[in-house]
């Protein structure tokens, strides 16, 4: 059978994808440039007898979703600028509670209201750092709609199988640009559900790490009473007070993620093995960044792409090992320079680092970039 | 032979935090029969809470319990009763936590109708902090965020729940501990949004700052200012004036949320519009 073939949006794409990876339910408010996400989740959930919720506000939706993962649905909001601020106080507590969800970031230009419907990249370091407190989180970043897709199956994945808030982060660009897209039939692409526990009640700890760093989680109702709580707590779930255990159990819940970046890490390697400058770039800047080395190929410049697909972990290891064999590392962003200092610090002098950084509502274009390649070469 | 309330609680988190003198643990046990009495299966049940003295309850209950972010406990549990409309959801908070921080979940939840049971602790401050004015501490009280007497109107918590568009509202008092019993045993059997509103002594951060001079004291201003809501509608007002009804205040029957949602999910997937 012939996969169905859709001109999407980034927006609906990553509701469909969502959808494709067994999200059940989904709780919003409505806000520019994400709400299409929303209005396919609303329309599409209850065909399959999901369930929608406009909430109250942004918070709610946050709130929302976590306990209905709980309850054992996949579940996922979308958000964009100050969304994505009032959010954070609860994926701090998904984080520390180990609830899988997935939120959405749809970026705009801000700080504050900032530029509703124009892109912005410069949310970037508030998915790594946007919750107090150390907190592991994993941030994906897809630039084609057909890639939003199957990165949001991926979103889910990762969220389930390390029990953690996976955030999708891409610009208003290619959340709002349409693109032709081949929707994978069911069972194409691997689906991951939860690790369950294999212990009778009486036997299960909700965060028990003595056979690794992620628990098996039972859902709510289904004879596993347990705690849940966003205070530091111990393999029971109950709180403990300021001693060695909370400096171990944060430990755990960082190493979950950061000893398993093998698995998380994902880059698009564009011409880089005789690259002589490399450009870093994700979404629209991506885009563009691939545009301008199959322009600078054509004219014999030897140039290439880093576009990474996670952002959070870093790849710090690609960087630095690129760093090390080129000149060079260009780094475009819808931002006044956000990214580029994670390069910086990542490439560890080894290389030049040059920024391009664009926050006027408009794309950064492929001849913007190849000019500042031949600036450096 | 005394009630057991063990099977019910996590006997090894005991003690508790609260205060000597709290009322807190009377309505821990009012809550723990009134479940009993109502029939609800630990497993069937969640218990969700805010931040707060009283959202530490649910800590030491043995039930699916979730102790979330401030203000935020019937957000997480629209959540968890929208997956699961055929499990019991009950919240556990304070009146800072339901009233101000909370405030806006609080009427959505109200307004939605959706059907989650709503026990509110209301102890007039904010006691885990050490005693700021909430919402619905009295004017001209005392408090460490408004030392020289507050200047605050309160909100009367029930009418603001029923104004929401609660379809249960009732209240009650720590020292009316048996009569508790019955108000959430009807809390819980009502098909919607029910709000009950306990009222509760913080002889610590509250009652040493305001005249009262004892536990003791502050429980016995309950039996002088609450009257069952029967007697208190046949008194004149010069005679019930400073004072409040206890009971179920109000309670109809609306079309509940859960329902309603799934009712259209069917129609859509019967093929409706």
């Amino acid at each position: 059978m012939a996969r169905q073939v859709k001109l999407f949006q980034g927006n609906e794409a990553c509701a469909y994808g969502a959808l494709y990876a067994g999200c059940s339910f989904f709780a919003g408010y409505p806000i520019t440039p994400s709400t299409e996400v929303a209005e396919v989740m609303a329309k599409e959930l209850p065909k399959r007898g999901g369930a929608f919720m406009q909430m109250e506000d942004e918070i709610a939706s946050m709130a929302a979703i976590i306990g209905a993962s709980l309850a054992g649905a996949k579940s996922m909001t979308a958000t964009s600028g100050p969304g994505f601020s009032l959010k954070q106080e609860n994926i701090g507590f998904a984080a520390i509670a180990e609830v899988p969800c997935v939120v959405v970031n749809v970026m705009r230009g801000g700080p504050s209201t900032g530029v509703p419907t124009g892109p912005g990249q410069s949310d970037i370091m508030q998915c790594r750092w946007g919750t107090h407190g150390d907190h592991p989180i994993i941030t994906i970043t897809p630039a084609y709609v057909q890639e939003i897709f199957s990165e949001t199956v991926r979103a889910f994945n990762l969220a389930e199988k390390y029990r953690n808030p996976v955030i999708i982060a891409f610009d208003e660009i290619v959340g709002h640009m349409r693109e032709r897209i081949e929707i994978p039939e069911p069972g194409e692409l691997e689906v991951i559900d939860r690790k369950k526990p294999d212990v009778p009640p009486e036997e299960y700890f909700p965060y028990d790490s003595s056979k690794g760093d992620i628990p098996p989680m039972a859902n709510f109702f289904e004879g596993y009473r347990y705690h849940v709580t966003g205070l530091n707590h111990d393999r029971t779930g109950f709180p403990i007070n300021a001693c060695e255990l909370v400096h171990i159990e944060e430990e755990r819940l960082l190493r979950k993620i950061y000893a398993n970046r093998d698995d998380i890490v994902k880059n698009d390697e564009y011409m880089l093995d005789d690259a002589e400058v490399a450009v870093f770039a994700y979404g629209a800047c991506g885009r563009s960044a691939r545009e301008a080395v199959d322009m600078a190929r054509k004219e014999g410049i030897k140039i290439g792409l880093l576009r990474p697909l996670t952002m959070w972990p870093f790849p710090d290891r690609e960087v630095e090992a690129l760093a090390e064999r080129v000149k060079a590392i260009i780094v475009p962003e819808l931002s006044l320079g956000q990214i580029i200092l994670e390069v910086e610090r990542c490439s560890k002098g080894k290389c030049r680092i040059d920024g391009i950084f664009r926050v006027d509502g408009e794309p950064i274009s492929p001849f913007q970039i190849l000019d500042k390649v031949k600036e450096v070469l | 032979m005394a009630y057991d309330y063990s099977r019910y609680l996590r006997n090894d988190k005991f003690p508790h935090i609260w205060c000597p003198g709290c009322t807190y643990g009377i309505v821990l046990k009012a809550i723990i029969r009134a479940i009993d009495k109502a029939g609800l299966k630990q497993d069937d049940t969640a218990i969700v809470s805010g931040i707060g003295c009283a959202s530490r309850l649910p800590g030491y209950v043995d039930f699916n319990t979730l102790h979330t972010t401030h203000g935020r406990a019937i957000a997480f549990a629209t959540g968890i009763k929208m997956v699961k409309p055929d499990k019991n959801v009950l919240v556990i908070t304070g009146d800072g936590d339901a009233t101000a921080i909370g405030g806006n979940h609080f009427i959505h939840a109200c307004r939605r109708n959706i059907d989650i049971t709503v026990v509110v602790f209301n102890n007039y401050i904010y006691g885990m902090t050490g005693g700021q004015y909430s919402p619905t501490t009295p004017t001209g009280a005392v408090a460490t965020t408004m030392p020289y007497g507050n200047v605050d109107p309160q909100f009367n918590i029930l009418e603001l729940a029923k104004g929401a568009g609660a379809t249960f509202i009732a209240r009650g008092t720590a020292y009316h501990a048996a009569g508790i019993d019955n108000l959430v045993v009807e809390a819980i059997k009502h098909k919607g949004l029910s709000v009950v509103e306990i009222i509760n002594a913080c002889p610590t951060t509250y009652g040493r700052r305001n005249k009262f001079k004892s536990p003791t004291d502050m429980l016995l201003w309950m039996k002088d200012h609450f009257l069952p809501v029967t007697a208190f509608e046949k008194l004149p007002p010069e005679k019930t004036a400073g004072k409040l009804p206890m009971g179920i205040l109000y309670r109809e029957e609306k079309p509940e949320y859960t329902e309603m949602y799934y009712s259209m999910v069917k129609r859509v997937q019967e093929g409706g519009k």
